[in-house]
């Protein structure tokens, strides 16, 4: 990885910033949960918060992504805010989508976040036309699929990686490989040790990183994003990655390898990178504490928000089936 | 064709002077489509003329008039069709994706219900997704279970997407139109043996959702759409003989349907037919049936009646492929009945 480029301080802290608002909201959802104010399937994306966060401070706003259920790390990487997702979450008519589309559809086409989706492997032939559309457009813009390792089974991930290298299609495909599918293993998914290599099979390049680490994952997406920004085409990038919670909210996980899980917490992303800035010099504690505690009013403040909020009016349910309502 | 269609579509100072079967219709509309708007795009297996234009000429020569960036041949992958059509729609474009045969669509039906049908919905009406699903089928031509079904029912099933079904050139032309500018997936069925059936095409958007009155008639309605159509125009004629008055309404639009149209001529005539090529089972005729009895109790003077396939899949034998459609001879022998009630 010693020759991709490396984010600097400015960077670094920005992936921090995110990734510290992806780690805090996610757990003031559970905690949500837990206390019975949030009723919702939550699939956390605690763990895999530096793969979209050193990605996306490469990214414009009218970059596209699609992602999938677990894709709060994702969007909120991208400029979500905050308080129409909670409205979202919580089904209220102040909502991005009205309350129609709940957390495992949560759209938000402003910051470019243009599909969630909770069908594994479908965000990748859409991501796949949002290509095709910028390349059409001319605009330099990129569209990123994100998905899982499981999803890498699926027949739309080989169709879509088909037809993006087939017509130079601006597309990254990020595979977040968190080496479990709901209860299954990689190992019990497939034969082969790293996805990465079927990139191979369709004339794109394939590479896999440590998506926990803030200068791999940052530096790989970054040459992916110039690619496809300069014509060249797609990369399939599959991030390591670890998920901290099990597949869904409320589900424990004794599928997982107890040792892996052990030593993979013991080297959480988030409290890491932290560190590191201390330790660099790029931030003091009082600056990121300040930050941390900005974060946290702003979360309280779309909560209160959201519980305050309206839940939608039942003529809704005949509003946005069609373009113009139809009796 | 009725003698009211070809004098409408000859009063018509827009009228395209010869005759065109289905396909030159359907080629015209998307070549009008295109020329109209930049942002009208055709994908599919085969579509571009390198590859002749469509297994069934459909398409051909537009990649030529047009380019091959906005006229795209794919590799055989109705997932990534579908999922390309979609994604580009809501990146502003309108493409009108082509799946050579509908049986396929069972390989894209995840794209096609749960994100084309559901993205406006679930999105709060922030996204939407004007694509149109060119498809193809009809049975006749021996080619058996898995390349001849007629699967209407599924989509209009489906809150959110559109279902269109011309029976005729002039209906084609004008619904593609349609279809192509409407901001909601449409589903467009063309009719196999009906293909290189000619007619004249007047160049005129067809409103969708609005059914068309093929045949005035007092005793009994007739509710179809497609192959329907022509067998239902030629059972009146033969009926009228017998001093029947059929009236044949041509859906045109399977979802939504113009159920105003549908219940007007029932209230008339009192007697009611469905036919579809379909299996009927659980086919679009039930749920016509069922809202003209809702609507019209006490107005009915027989039950509704419904014509449609075997329930079984489409067989390759030839009388066997023939028994499986409703014939002409069901629909006259089953209108003789309803008139012969009440
Ligand atoms: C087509 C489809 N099959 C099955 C499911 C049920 N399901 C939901 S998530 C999931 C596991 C997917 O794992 P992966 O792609 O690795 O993503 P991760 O959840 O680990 O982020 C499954 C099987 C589904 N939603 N869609």
């Amino acid at each position: 990885m010693s020759n991709y480029p490396k984010p600097d301080a400015a960077t670094l802290l920005e992936i921090y910033k995110k990734a510290t608002l992806i780690k805090q909201n996610d757990e003031r959802v559970i905690r949500q949960m837990k206390a019975g104010k949030l009723v919702t399937p939550y699939y956390s994306p605690r763990g895999q918060e530096i793969i979209p966060s050193a990605l996306s401070v490469s990214l414009d706003d009218d970059d596209y992504i699609c992602t999938i259920y677990r894709g709060g790390h994702d969007m909120l990487a991208k400029g979500f805010p905050l308080d129409i997702m909670w409205a979202e979450l919580a089904g209220r008519a102040t909502g991005s989508c009205k309350g129609k589309g709940g957390p495992m559809h949560l759209t938000y086409p402003e910051k470019g976040i243009m599909v969630t989706t909770g069908i594994v492997g479908s965000s990748m032939p859409i991501a796949t036309g949002l290509g095709w559309a910028a390349k059409m457009d001319g605009k330099n813009r990129v569209s990123i699929a994100n998905f899982g390792d499981g999803a890498s089974n699926i027949g739309a991930f080989h169709e879509s990686l088909n037809l993006a290298a087939l017509w130079k299609l601006p597309v990254i495909f990020l595979c977040q490989n968190n080496t479990y599918a709901e209860h299954t293993s990689m190992q019990d998914s497939t034969l082969i040790e790293q996805y990465s290599i079927r990139g191979a099979s369709y004339g794109m390049p394939g590479v896999t990183v440590n998506g926990n680490d803030p200068d791999e994952m940052y530096g790989v997406a970054k040459v992916a994003i110039e690619r496809a920004r300069a014509g060249e085409g797609p990369t399939l990038i599959e991030a390591m990655t670890f998920r901290f919670n099990g597949h869904l909210v409320g589900e424990a996980g004794h599928y997982m390898d107890k040792d892996a899980y052990a030593k993979a917490q013991g080297v959480d992303p988030v409290p890491l990178l932290r560190q590191r800035l201390i330790d660099d010099g790029i931030a003091s504690e009082d600056e990121i504490a300040a930050i941390e505690a900005d974060i946290d009013r702003r979360i309280t403040a779309a909560i209160e928000a959201a519980d305050a909020a309206p839940f939608p009016d039942t003529t809704e349910l005949k509003r946005d089936v069609f373009a113009h309502e139809i009796a | 064709m009725t003698d009211t269609d070809v004098q409408n579509a000859n009063a018509d100072a827009n009228v395209v002077a010869k005759k065109m079967t289905l396909i030159e219709a359907i080629n015209l509309a998307l070549a009008d489509a295109m020329e109209a708007d930049p942002k009208v795009v055709a994908l599919g297996e085969e579509v571009a003329d390198k590859q002749e234009g469509g297994v069934m000429g459909v398409t051909k020569g537009l990649s030529t008039r047009f380019g091959d960036d906005r006229v795209r041949s794919t590799p055989i992958s109705e997932q990534a069709i579908i999922g390309a059509a979609i994604g580009a729609s809501i990146g502003g474009y309108r493409p009108v994706a082509e799946i050579m045969l509908m049986n396929f669509v069972t390989v894209a039906m995840d794209m096609i219900t749960n994100h084309a049908a559901k993205l406006r919905f679930m999105s709060g009406g922030q996204t939407n997704v004007p694509i149109v699903i060119r498809t193809m089928t009809g049975s006749g031509f021996s080619t058996g279970g898995q390349h001849s079904d007629y699967l209407e029912a599924w989509f209009a099933h489906t809150p959110g997407i559109k279902v269109v079904a011309p029976s005729n050139p002039d209906d084609a032309y004008g619904l593609m139109r349609s279809a192509i500018e409407d901001d909601d997936p449409v589903l467009f069925i063309e009719h196999l043996p009906s293909y290189w059936t000619p007619g004249p095409v007047s160049r005129q958007h067809v409103p969708i959702g609005k059914a068309r009155v093929a045949r005035e008639g007092n005793d009994v309605t007739l509710i179809g759409h497609s192959r329907a159509i022509g067998d239902g125009l030629a059972a009146a004629a033969i009926l009228e003989k017998e001093g029947l008055s059929v009236e044949v309404i041509d859906l045109r639009t399977i979802s939504p349907w113009d159920r105003e149209t549908v219940i007007a001529s029932v209230r008339k005539t009192g007697r009611a037919l469905i036919v579809h090529e379909a299996v009927r089972q659980f086919g679009i005729g039930a749920e016509i049936a069922a809202t003209i009895q809702e609507d019209l109790w006490g107005v009915l003077k027989a039950p509704v009646k419904r014509l449609g396939g075997a329930f079984s899949p489409v067989p390759f034998s030839k009388p066997l492929e023939t028994a499986f459609v409703p014939s002409q001879d069901d629909i006259v022998a089953t209108i003789r009945h309803l008139a012969a009630a009440g």
